[in-house]
């Protein structure tokens, strides 16, 4: 899968996940998903879980560790899906 | 020198009517609340009617976000924020902003038996099955028993004592009661209290297998025996919420806000499940000491009361709690107050009981009324013999009230009696 195919699958997770005060148009790649979305970190588990669904993998506890903003999903998730 | 607290917003979700006016109207017709429902037969309950608010998708979406409400599962948790809600928007006081700082003086104590019974058993199925990864981050909010006080902390803002209390029946009555303490000991200037109970078998359940619901009108959800019926054989099991804004008078009166009634005491105890009291009875000497503590705490003397609401749950105790009343207010016959019980329409709400109940004898005393007592033409003897026929009226009476009384009992042997009165 291009990480093109990954984001357009991805984007509409973390919107979800948007405080209200924050707009959709805020996500981009380098988008630091707690810091800069400021998504709530409770929900960081949340988004995985429907990445998971989505893509048909599953997240290891140290993955989760490395996820930190937009691009860390989508090399993440790109691993997942070709191995 | 304690400050005076008095009532300036209402919510409630109740069986019978969401919202103040429906609610209102309701009781006023006497209208119930109390349904068959299909799904308690197919699980083999004694009991098959039970008594539930009916919220629309569209109203709850109205108080929690989309995201709020995704994985969302916990009926007291919805039932409690719109009561809860809606008593802070009749007092005309906003949520802060969230850019602003916290309602430093706005404090909650929202209580609930306990939290998202449907949300836990979710959990504990994917736990069962190895998953336990898979709950997410909705499980824990939904199920803590401070999970309605929390969500209304955040929905509002509140930044003084955020809490959750729980005493079972006695819940809404107690949350009340401490609301009331903490603003008259001037350690906030608005407390938004109130209960909460889940609708559903899984909160009903333990009910049922005690055998204090009852098992008789199944086929007749219109004539189930309420409250102080010589016919009474348990009660149905109910849920919803209700919610009061306390305040302090001088606030009140300085913002010009609705006022209610004033809260002029109350009492809390225990009766140690000693001396006839257990887990499940009340001992009499205290609900008696709890009474007289509660009107002596008011300065209010037994013949001041003009009407009681009772706890009153259709079973083999109503008999017993008229005559503690009796004895605490030392009045019997045609001088016993009014009194009536709301779980004849709503049937026995639980830990939302109290609170229910209370928004239903504030709406009396503020506008003037008693609701009807259904289906109760047939008084128990031992009631008949206490209090005169016309007090325990089967119509809608239209008459001004001074001074009002409220009790809730619960298991362990808990119990709680505010008075409050119209000013």
């Amino acid at each position: 899968m291009t990480s093109e195919e990954i984001y357009s699958k991805l984007e509409p997770i973390i919107k979800t996940y948007l405080p209200e005060d924050v707009s959709a148009k805020e996500v981009n790649r380098k988008s630091d998903l707690t810091r800069e979305l400021n998504i709530n970190s409770a929900h960081l588990v949340d988004i995985v879980l429907d990445i998971e669904d989505v893509f048909n993998i599953e997240f290891k506890n140290e993955d989760m560790e490395r996820l930190r903003n937009v691009n860390d999903a989508i090399s993440l998730i790109q691993q997942k899906t070709s191995a | 020198m304690k400050k005076r607290v008095v009532i300036t917003g209402l919510g409630v979700v109740s069986p019978n009517g969401v919202g103040i006016s429906a609610f209102s109207e309701a009781i006023k017709k006497g209208v119930s609340g109390i349904e068959f429902l299909p799904e308690l037969r197919d699980l083999k309950f004694s009991c098959q009617l039970g008594a539930s608010p009916k919220i629309s998708e569209e109203k709850r979406r109205e108080y929690l976000s989309e995201l709020q409400l995704r994985n969302f599962d916990s009926s007291g948790i919805l039932y409690g924020v719109i009561a809860g809600m809606d008593a802070l928007k009749d007092a005309q006081i906003t949520s802060a902003k969230p850019d602003d700082a916290p309602h430093w003086d706005l404090g909650i104590i929202f209580g609930t038996g306990i939290s998202g019974v449907d949300k836990f058993r979710e959990a504990i199925h994917k736990i069962d099955d190895r998953n336990v990864r898979r709950l997410g981050s909705t499980s824990v909010a939904q199920t803590m028993t401070s999970g309605i006080s929390a969500y209304l902390g955040g929905l509002i803002g509140a930044g003084n004592m955020v809490t959750a209390n729980s005493s079972a029946c006695a819940t809404g009555t107690e949350a009340l009661l401490m609301g009331y303490e903490h603003i008259a000991n001037g350690k906030a200037k608005y407390m938004l209290c109130g209960s909460t109970s889940d609708s559903g078998p899984y909160i009903w359940g333990g009910f049922d297998a005690m055998k204090v619901t009852t098992y008789k009108y199944n086929d007749t959800p219109t004539e189930v025996a309420g409250p102080m019926s010589a016919d009474a054989s348990g009660f149905v099991p109910g849920s919803g919420a209700g919610a009061y804004l306390l305040e302090s008078l001088e606030s009140a009166r300085e913002r010009g806000a609705t006022i209610y009634a004033e809260i002029l005491g109350g009492a809390i105890n225990n009766g140690g499940q000693r001396g006839g009291g257990s887990m499940t009875a009340p001992n009499s000497i205290a609900v008696q000491r709890c009474i007289a503590e509660a009107l002596s705490n008011a300065n209010v003397g037994g013949d001041e009361i003009d009407y009681i609401n009772g706890h009153l749950t259709a079973t083999i105790k109503d008999p017993d709690e008229i005559e503690n009343w009796s004895i605490s207010l030392n009045r019997k016959g045609k001088n016993f107050p009014h009194i009536n019980s709301l779980k004849g329409m709503v049937g026995h709400c639980l830990a939302a009981s109290g609170s229910i109940e209370i928004v239903s004898a504030i709406l009396q005393l503020h506008e003037g009324f008693i609701f009807p007592n259904v289906n109760c033409e047939n008084l128990h003897p031992k009631i008949a013999s206490l209090v005169a026929s016309e007090k325990i009226s089967m119509k809608t009476q239209k008459t001004s009230l001074q001074t009002i009384a409220k009790a809730s009992f619960g298991f362990g042997d808990v119990n709680a009696c505010a008075i409050f009165k119209k000013i």
